[in-house]
């Protein structure tokens, strides 16, 4: 260090530019996202909580072939199926495991029908681990509620496809 | 005031009822200001990262230091088996109560002191020293690598420090020709050109005041000397075994022990409860405010650095603390001594 670095240093030149630019930052617009109040775009492939879809006529699109079971790679998915009184397939239980699943998405890509999907839902933080073991029911009431979104998102990212 | 409640209640026991209610008096705000501190500390640090800071909890997020107090009021208080379980426990302790106490000699206005004593600055000077073994008892009865390592650079950070504290008041002392906080204070009043208030102005005490206030930084452990409690390498230093409210009083010891230093530095460089600028309308805002405000700025010069620079490495320090530090505020006294019977300042105090 040459005298004069050292007499430089001893005005703390450097400390006050930094300190400069901090105050000048402090005056910028925030990049902060309000979250619970405000939230940031989504994606049409995000792959959130899993739902499970209904036709427009309310039956169920699930046909119980067993296709996403046999490819989740965490093994998060139990399906069960009987031939229904007008004799057309479906399951009996279709259980996901919230907290296995990996959220690869791979059960979406999987599904000839489009009726296992991951909506863009990402609040589904629950109390206690039972929560998160998913059933029939719950997943279908995910549809129901989701399903306005879950369709925009499949016709926006269709031609992708 | 001490006279009415010695009538109530006695001579003795008058006394004692007038001194607790005082002492409440000086010490509930100070803890309600240190409490809306670690709110400013927060926001400015938020405000300088693009962040928004806390404002959720409260208008403007004022309520956060609260709903953090409780929450860690509701916490279980963990003691760690290996543990010296009194000296872990009393740690914190020492070092809130320490920190309290100092505020015994800080004039809040003119007269509006609880302990207005000839030595006040060197009271001072004694009760902070002392906050040391608040960080070393905790550190070492934590029986914990990390907190003995932090309670050891603690010790030796905040020791460099205060040597040439030391010096850079003796350079206020000189000027003032008192050790008493009051006087410190009235002693700058018209100090600059019968003008200004302020011995920050003084080109002599300048440097003494920016150094003041690195040294000061460093006697807190704020940043950029956090080293005592560096969470990139000790986790958290000499806290890291404390939880609720143990860990409370540790904090709540360190922040106050920043406003305290706040607070020394708006009386021995920026004129205390007297307005900045020697004017009769200011003297219609009552002093506390003008000592009020300096604090809030000195502390937001806090904050701010905090936000600005990046922490030291330990020899860094200790080579500023030593090397750089101590030969210049030991120059200094020598060299403001020297003008001072130069310029014929000691005349008229008779020393």
């Amino acid at each position: 260090m040459s005298l004069f670095d050292r007499a430089k240093a001893l005005l703390l030149l450097e400390f006050v530019k930094g300190m400069a630019l901090t105050l000048r930052y402090a005056f910028k617009p925030k990049a902060t996202v309000n979250f619970p109040f405000e939230k940031g775009p989504v994606s049409p492939r995000f792959r959130g909580e899993h739902a499970l879809r209904r036709y427009p006529s309310g039956e169920e699109r699930c046909i119980a072939c067993k296709l996403c079971e046999a490819v989740c790679p965490a093994q998060a998915i139990t399906i069960e199926a009987e031939v229904r009184a007008d004799g057309s397939r479906r399951t009996t239980r279709y259980d996901i495991d919230m907290t296995k699943c990996i959220y690869c998405g791979l059960c979406q890509e999987a599904c000839p029908v489009d009726a296992i999907v991951e909506g863009p839902n990402f609040e589904f933080a629950a109390e206690t681990r039972e929560e998160l073991m998913y059933d029939k029911a719950r997943l279908l009431a995910n549809g129901d509620r989701w399903e306005r979104a879950i369709a925009a998102n499949l016709q926006a990212d269709a031609r992708f496809r | 005031m001490v006279g009415y409640f010695q009538n109530l209640f006695g001579e003795g026991f008058g006394w004692f009822v007038a001194h607790i209610l005082l002492v409440l008096a000086i010490a509930l705000p100070v803890m309600a200001l240190m409490a809306m501190s670690t709110w400013v500390d927060r926001k400015v640090w938020a405000v300088m990262q693009l962040r928004k800071g806390p404002n959720v909890v409260g208008a403007f997020g004022l309520a956060q230091p609260f709903a953090d107090g409780i929450k860690l009021f509701l916490k279980e208080t963990i003691i760690p088996s290996g543990a010296s379980r009194a000296v872990f426990l009393i740690a914190p302790m020492i070092s809130f109560v320490l920190a309290l106490v100092a505020w015994a000699v800080i004039p809040f206005d003119a007269g509006l002191v609880l302990a207005d004593i000839n030595v006040g600055l060197l009271y001072l000077f004694a009760v902070s020293s002392l906050g040391v073994y608040g960080i070393i008892m905790s550190g070492w009865a934590s029986n914990s690598r990390y907190p003995f390592l932090g309670g050891l650079r603690s010790a030796a950070q905040m020791v460099s420090y205060e040597v040439s504290i030391g010096f850079i008041l003796i350079c206020v002392v000189l000027y003032a020709s008192s050790f008493n906080l009051t006087d410190i204070v009235e002693s700058q009043k018209g100090a600059i050109f019968g003008m200004f208030n302020l011995n920050i102005l003084n080109p002599l005490l300048l440097p003494m005041a920016v150094m003041f206030f690195i040294s000061a930084l460093a006697e807190t452990n704020r940043p950029p000397f956090d080293l005592p409690e560096a969470e990139a390498e000790l986790v958290a230093g000499y806290q890291t075994e404390y939880s609720s409210m143990a860990f409370a009083l540790l904090m709540l010891g360190e922040y106050m022990n920043i406003i305290l230093m706040c607070a020394l530095a708006s009386i021995l460089f920026l004129g205390g409860y007297l307005p900045p600028i020697e004017w009769a309308p200011l003297y219609a805002v009552p002093g506390i405010v003008w000592l009020f405000l300096k604090v809030l700025f000195v502390f937001f010069l806090f904050a701010w650095v905090k936000a600005s620079v990046p922490r030291y490495r330990y020899d860094q320090l200790m080579r500023l603390g030593w090397k750089v530090f101590l030969p210049i505020s030991l120059f200094w006294v020598a060299f403001v001594s020297g003008w001072l019977v130069f310029s014929g300042h000691f005349h008229g105090s008779g020393t």
